[in-house]
């Protein structure tokens, strides 16, 4: 593995942070002190902007990594197990319950729709569910949920909170405060330190089901740990951010010819790249001049990955022809 | 300790019936039979990837499946059929991947043991290439360096010739051969009676799930077991050690 590759990324956050901190709205000089409410600004509110765009870009980078080596697939995104469209139902339901308004509860219904999912998910993982059956349900959980976030929407009680629901969906990290931190931070925290913990499992996967079994690698157990570190990482994302998509298919792609390719070598600068992307995409957002707001994070992101994923999948083409 | 790989009326619904059997370390031992006998659930079940329906499989004198997977997967190296590699790593750290049930990739021992499959597999001048710029005889030798990094008491492999060519399958079959003659236990599912007749210790034939015959190559292998199990009338050319089979 490239051994600069953690401490290049690194030095880059570094410099990014303070950097997105300065841009925005209101652009802070920092060798100017006579800007209005400058520390109000950056404490309460770029500061934990920058923050959450590095937990959730952590736990999406990190979640896509250890996705794609659990599927043994590079198209592999975090939301194949139905986690994020859990995620995204239960927030729904609490605008649509209306109880959105009391700002703890919406990531708690987030979380709790995280959660319903992942216990969904172990139910169905047996004793001998192999890694398809295991994404087949994952699939049929991610139907369901979306199914049913649109007939919450389209039920929805008043025009306004229709419009809510749909804005929120379309995951952004304006407006957020320490609050959303200190949901977000551990659980992203807890839910990659799990998935670093599957990371050994992962390289025998390389090998195929059968012969990572022969290493020592349980498949049940794997499949609790990949439950519980996606679930927390991609839970904790969308309950504060909404749904951010590409992000976990994009980051491992990027990052992974730079490493020796093994997925427990991925996972790190996968978390570390995504971070970066998010802070980048985050900050390019706010100072973008767009009439009547700002350009939405996951709308950007998507912006920029489907080219992306064109250009991927040319490539790949030409590669076969 | 772990010298004998055994089991004792050993079924599978549909696959296996009732076997019984005992297959030592220092040997290689060919398991064959016509297509559906049961050879590859067989010795899915003596790596302990299969739980059996009834009866045990033990791994010296140990029921398998009360053994912890790390240290099974410590003593028994497995080489399924058709191997696959999801991504595409070099040589290097694909038989790093066999240092996995020691958890040492980094540290000395297991660097060690990397250097000395990779010497014994002659893969050195391939240690930096990818996987997918191998061909198909270093990429099964490639494979085989993996099973042996662990340093397994026993080495099991699920037809480890196929689709390779005379002079890659005549090699691999001499490096198993040795590793056998250094005191591991070699259990190979094979498809070429010559290659068993000529290369295996002792013969497993395996037919309808059970044990047709058993016994060294000449005896186990005889025109007759071929005739019966088969259904194909053969006869046996050549000296001992250099067999081939006339079929018609």
């Amino acid at each position: 593995m490239n051994r600069r590759l953690i401490p290049i990324l690194v030095v880059l956050l570094a410099l990014a942070v303070p950097l997105s901190l300065l841009a925005g709205r209101v652009w802070i000089d920092p060798f100017a002190s006579d800007t209005h409410n400058a520390s109000v600004i950056l404490l309460y509110l770029r500061l934990p902007r920058a923050l959450l765009a590095l937990i959730v870009g952590a736990g999406l980078g990190g979640a896509g990594a250890a996705m794609q080596g659990y599927l043994r697939n590079p198209l592999a995104d975090p939301g194949l197990f139905g986690i994020a469209p859990g995620a995204a139902l239960g927030a729904v339901l609490s605008f649509w319950t209306g109880y959105a308004a009391s700002v703890w509860l919406l990531p708690v219904f987030a979380l709790v729709g995280a959660g319903g999912a992942m216990a969904l998910l172990a139910l169905i993982a047996g004793r001998e569910a192999g890694v398809a059956l295991f994404t087949m349900a994952g699939l049929m959980i991610s139907s369901l949920a979306g199914a049913l976030t649109s007939l919450a929407i389209s039920l929805s009680p008043t025009p306004f909170a229709m419009s809510e629901i749909v804005t929120w969906l379309m995951g952004a990290l304006a407006d957020r405060s320490w609050r959303e931190v200190v949901i977000a931070g551990p659980l992203t925290l807890l839910g990659l330190g799990v998935l670093l913990v599957a990371g050994r499992g992962l390289d025998a996967l390389t090998l195929g089901e059968a012969a990572a079994r022969s290493l020592g690698f349980e498949p049940r157990r794997q499949q609790a740990l990949m439950i519980a570190g996606v679930g927390l990482t991609v839970g904790a994302a969308v309950a504060v951010a909404g749904v951010i998509g590409f992000v976990g298919l994009m980051v491992p792609h990027l990052v992974r010819p730079l490493t020796d390719r093994r997925p427990s070598s991925l996972l790190v600068p996968s978390a570390l790249a995504g971070a970066l992307l998010l802070l980048v995409a985050d900050a390019g957002c706010r100072v973008l001049p767009l009439a009547g707001g700002e350009l939405r994070l996951g709308i950007a992101l998507a912006l920029i990955g489907a080219p992306f994923f064109l250009a991927l999948l040319l490539r790949m083409r030409r590669g076969l022809a | 300790m772990t010298g004998t790989l055994n089991t004792v009326g050993l079924g599978i619904a549909g696959r296996l019936r009732d076997l019984t059997m005992t297959i030592h370390a220092g040997e290689v031992t060919a398991i064959c039979g016509p297509n559906g006998a049961g050879k590859s659930t067989l010795l899915s079940c003596l790596a302990g990837l299969v739980e059996p329906d009834t009866g045990v499989a033990a791994l010296g004198g140990r029921v398998m499946h009360a053994v912890p997977p790390r240290e099974r997967a410590q003593c028994i190296g497995y080489l399924p059929q058709s191997p696959e590699v999801a991504w595409d790593v070099t040589v290097e750290v694909l038989v790093g991947l066999g240092r996995l049930p020691w958890q040492d990739t980094g540290t000395g021992g297991g660097r060690t043991a990397i250097d000395a499959a990779i010497a014994t597999m002659d893969l050195e001048a391939f240690r930096k290439r990818p996987v997918s710029q191998l061909s198909g005889g270093e990429r099964a030798r490639a494979l085989m360096a993996r099973v042996l990094a662990t340093g397994p008491a026993w080495l099991l492999a699920d037809e480890p010739l196929a689709n390779l060519d005379l002079g890659h399958a005549l090699a691999l079959m001499g490096r198993l051969r040795e590793q056998g003659r250094q005191g591991r236990g070699v259990v190979l599912v094979l498809h070429d009676l010559a290659t068993a007749m000529n290369y295996a210790d002792r013969v497993m034939v395996l037919h309808e799930g059970r044990i047709a015959a058993d016994g060294e190559p000449g005896h186990a292998l005889s025109e007759d077991v071929i005739r019966n199990v088969w259904g194909c009338p053969a006869r046996w050319l050549g000296e001992p050690g250099a067999r081939a089979l006339s079929l018609g």
